[in-house]
C-alpha cells in the first residue's frame, strides 16, 4: 500500500466499547481523533481493504446481541450491517454458534471482495463480496479434525477460544494460514479446502507431549510479504520464526534478555525489511500477570531475523501495569516506519522513529482489543 | 400482534419501540420481524435456532426460552437482554 505523501497515516481502533480513528499528519507529530463509532459495541478488529483502501469492515458485538460485522465503502462516513454475517451452518452437526468475529483478514490482491473472518469459537468464513454476505469454510469447519484440534467443547479460557491470524500467500491466493489459540498454526495449499498442522519445533509446555503435532497456543502469526517463506510467531510459550518450506519453528526468543522471557501477545514486521520484527513482552510468570514484566514497559525489536533485540522504551512510563493485545500493536509503511501500540489501559502510544522514541497520541479510551495502519485513498 | 422492541434493538427498528410482526409462534414472529427489520434476528436468535444467552423473551408476562412457544393474536411479545457485567 503506497504511502499519501501528503497525509499521515491513519490507526483504526478497535475497543471494548467501540471503536475510534486516529488521523496523523504528514509527520506523524500530530493526530486528531474521530469517534466514537459504534459506542458501547464490543469492536474487536477494524480494517481497511488494503485493495481499494475505501473499504472497512468492523468485526462486533455486544454484550447481549449476536456477533456481526458492519461495512461501509465511504471510509466510515456510513456504515451499512453485512446482510448476511458470518455464522455456522444451520443445523451444524456440533450445534456451533458462533458468538464473536475475533479477526478480519483481506483476501489475495487478485480477489478484490475476498475477506476472512476468524472466530470464537475457531470457525472461519469468507466473503466474496467485499463484507456483505459470509459464508462457513467448510474446509475447516467441518474438517474431520476439526473438533480436535480446536479447542472443542470450549474449555472456557477467560476470552474463550480463537482463530486468528489468517494468512493468504501472496504469491498463492489458495495457500492460506491460520492460528488457533489454543490449537496452534494450521496450513492449507487449496483455498481451505483442507488443513495440515504446522507446529514442530515450537513448545506447549502445557501440553502432556512436548512434541505433540497441534494444542499449542500460538497468540499472533505473521508473513513478511516481500519474503513469503518467512514466518514469525509470538506464542504463549515463546518468539519463533519459521523458514519454508522446512517447516519448523525456531525458538529466536531465546535469545531475549533472560529477565525479560519471551512471552507476549502481538509480533508485527517492518514493511520493508524482512529481519525487522517488534514485540511487546509480558510477564509469563507466576499466575500470569500478563503485564510488563516488572512493570516497566518496553517493546523489543530485533534486526536481524531473531539473533538478537534491542529495548525500545524511551518515553514510555517507568512502571505501568497494562497489556498489549494480540492485534493491539501495528506498524505503518512510512520512512522511517512508524509502530504504535494500545493498551487495555485505553492509552494509544506511538513511535515514528521505529520504537526508538514514543509519544501517547490517545488516553483514557476503553479497553483496546485492535490496532491497524490504514493509508485510505 | 404487538411486539416490544429493546433499546439495542431499535437501530433496526427505526428507534421504534413497539413495533406489530405476524405469526403463532415465537419463532414465527421472530421471522416476520426479520422480514420487516433485516438483521434484528440473527442478534437475538443464533444459527441453531436457540435464544441466544443473554437474551429474554416475555409472552406477556411469562418468560420464555422455547421458540415453538404458540401464541394468539392478542399476545403481546417482549424482547430484552439479561444486562449484566460493566
Amino acid at each position: 500500500m503506497a504511502g499519501d505523501v501528503e497525509a499521515g497515516p491513519r490507526l483504526l481502533v478497535g475497543t471494548r466499547k467501540g471503536a475510534w480513528v486516529l488521523e496523523g499528519d504528514a509527520e506523524r507529530s500530530t493526530w486528531t481523533t474521530h469517534g466514537p463509532m459504534f459506542l458501547g459495541h464490543i469492536a474487536h478488529h477494524l480494517v481497511l481493504d488494503p485493495r481499494d483502501r475505501r473499504t472497512l469492515l468492523l468485526a462486533a458485538s455486544t454484550g447481549h446481541l449476536g456477533p456481526t460485522v458492519f461495512r461501509s465503502t465511504d471510509l466510515g462516513g456510513t456504515w451499512s450491517e453485512a446482510s448476511a454475517p458470518p455464522a455456522f451452518a444451520a443445523g451444524d452437526p456440533l450445534e456451533r454458534s458462533l458468538r464473536a468475529v475475533f479477526w478480519l483478514s483481506p483476501g489475495h490482491a487478485d480477489e478484490p471482495g475476498c475477506w476472512y473472518a476468524g472466530g470464537s469459537p475457531q470457525g472461519l468464513f469468507r466473503t466474496e463480496d467485499g463484507g456483505d454476505t459470509w459464508a462457513p469454510v467448510a474446509g475447516w469447519n467441518d474438517h474431520p479434525s476439526w473438533s480436535t484440534w480446536a479447542e472443542w467443547p470450549e474449555e472456557g479460557t477467560p476470552d474463550g477460544s480463537m482463530l486468528h491470524s489468517v494468512i493468504v500467500d501472496p504469491r498463492d491466493p489458495a495457500h492460506l494460514y491460520l492460528g488457533l489459540s489454543g490449537g496452534g498454526v494450521f496450513e492449507s495449499t487449496d483455498g481451505g479446502g483442507d488443513w495440515a498442522p504446522l507446529n514442530a519445533g515450537s513448545v506447549a509446555t502445557f501440553l502432556p507431549d512436548p512434541d505433540a503435532p497441534f494444542g499449542h497456543d500460538p497468540h499472533c502469526v505473521r508473513l513478511h510479504p516481500l519474503r513469503p517463506d518467512r514466518l514469525y510467531q509470538q506464542n504463549h510459550c515463546g518468539i519463533y520464526r519459521m523458514e519454508r518450506p522446512e517447516g519448523r519453528w525456531q525458538r529466536i526468543g531465546d535469545n531475549m534478555p533472560a529477565d525479560i522471557g519471551d512471552i507476549g501477545f502481538p509480533i508485527e514486521l517492518h514493511p520493508r525489511d524482512p529481519d525487522t520484527a517488534w514485540v511487546f513482552p509480558m510477564d509469563g510468570t507466576d499466575v500470569w500477570p500478563r503485564t510488563s514484566p516488572d512493570g516497566r514497559p518496553a517493546a523489543y525489536v530485533t534486526r536481524d531475523a531473531g539473533d538478537s533485540w534491542t529495548r525500545c522504551d524511551r518515553g514510555l512510563p517507568e512502571k505501568a501495569w497494562y497489556t498489549v493485545k494480540r492485534q493491539a500493536m501495528a506498524v505503518d509503511d512510512r520512512d522511517p516506519a512508524g509502530v504504535y501500540f494500545g493498551t487495555t489501559s485505553g492509552e494509544l502510544w506511538a513511535s515514528a522513529d521505529e520504537g526508538a522514541s514514543w509519544t501517547a497520541i490517545a488516553s483514557h479510551l476503553p479497553e483496546i482489543y485492535s490496532v491497524e495502519c490504514a493509508d485510505p485513498a | 400482534m404487538r411486539v416490544r422492541i429493546p433499546t439495542p434493538l431499535r437501530s433496526y427498528t427505526g428507534q421504534r419501540s413497539v413495533v406489530d410482526a405476524e405469526g403463532s409462534t415465537v419463532a414465527e414472529v421472530l421471522a416476520d420481524l426479520d422480514r420487516r427489520f433485516p438483521g434484528l434476528r440473527f442478534r437475538v436468535v443464533d444459527e441453531q435456532a436457540r435464544l441466544r444467552q443473554h437474551v429474554n423473551v416475555f409472552v406477556n408476562q411469562e418468560r420464555t426460552r422455547d421458540l415453538t412457544t404458540r401464541l394468539g393474536p392478542d399476545d403481546e411479545l417482549t424482547i430484552m437482554q439479561a444486562l449484566s457485567g460493566g
